[in-house]
């Protein structure tokens, strides 16, 4: 058994455990903890295909923002997450066996498939050998090429995700002090303040 | 030795995971988002799998731009779920009727 079989053991294993950890664990910080594990997991199984671009994204990407935006959520909110879980038996039974089923029909297509004779002709960007260029360096020569429209329209898609998490988030509470500069700036001293003649011996 | 199948049936199996959470939790959205993260992480296998079987980096750049939706949708969702929370004060989803849709 060498070390790339003990390692796809290893991490696929992982991968599965925490994944199911994922829905079944009792409390949702749990399942956020066990999450990041089986990105990391995945991490280390695209390494082993060679993909390490993609590994070191899905390590800084994923558990890094993703992961961690959910366990802020998750902390924010206060919920009670016991009651949430109380129907949990309810739809095992029928969850349990549409995945069954589902899975029965990976197992089928499973057993029948082939590629198809032309695949190799049909490839778009044939992976460069290891002395040409290393994983990243192929994919940005490809990028920044072939697919700088798609590459824009990710950054675009990511712009307006980021205005709507902003905008559905946002709200202006009337009970806050808030500093409005232009208020401030356009005051002159005529309306802020006034002389007063105090004669002597009395007050105001 | 370690083929393409054997990373298509992690793929499928953390798949078929995914689709159970979201039958088994049914009311509680946000593992539903975590179960959804987890089939576009399976899809994400199968795909750079391939990319490495047939040696074609455009399963990789695929898997790029599944991981910038997925990041969006992850991102649009909890703030969804955000404001959902502040006008209910609960996230149970289960009898989500607001908008008789």
């Amino acid at each position: 058994m060498t070390i790339t079989v003990l390692a796809f053991y290893l991490f696929a294993l992982t991968a599965i455990v925490s994944g199911f950890l994922v829905v079944m664990a009792r409390n949702p910080v749990h399942s956020v903890l066990w999450l990041i594990l089986a990105f990391f997991s995945a991490a280390g199984l695209f390494v082993l295909m060679g993909a390490e671009y993609i590994a070191m994204l899905l390590a800084i990407v994923y558990v890094g923002a993703v992961a961690v935006l959910f366990l802020f959520v998750v902390m924010m909110l206060d919920v009670d997450f016991t009651q949430l879980k109380s129907g949990m038996s309810k739809f095992m039974g029928i969850g349990s066996l549409i995945g069954l089923v589902l899975l029965g029909e990976l197992a089928l297509v499973f057993g029948h498939w082939k590629f198809a004779e032309q695949a190799q002709d049909l490839r778009a960007a044939v992976t460069p050998s290891l002395d040409e260029a290393h994983n990243t360096i192929a994919l940005g020569q490809l990028i920044y090429t072939d697919y700088i429209y798609m590459f824009q329209t990710a950054g675009l898609i990511l712009l307006v995700a980021m205005i709507g998490a902003i905008v559905l988030t946002l709200r202006h509470r009337d009970d806050v002090k808030r500093q409005n500069i232009s208020e401030q700036v356009l005051r002159n001293p005529k309306d802020a303040m006034e002389l007063k003649d105090v004669k002597p011996g009395q007050g105001l | 030795m370690i083929t393409l199948e054997h990373y298509l049936a992690v793929a499928a199996i953390l798949f078929v995971i995914g689709i159970f959470g979201i039958f088994v939790n049914r009311k509680n959205v946000i593992v539903i988002l975590m179960s959804i993260e987890l089939m576009l992480l399976a899809v994400n296998i199968n795909f750079v799998a391939f990319s490495a079987h047939l040696n074609d980096l455009v399963g990789q750049i695929f898997t790029l731009f599944v991981l910038t939706v997925a990041a969006a949708e992850a991102a649009i969702g909890l703030a969804i779920l955000v404001c959902f929370f502040r006008n209910r004060g609960t996230i149970a989803v289960e009898d989500v009727n607001v908008m008789k849709g």
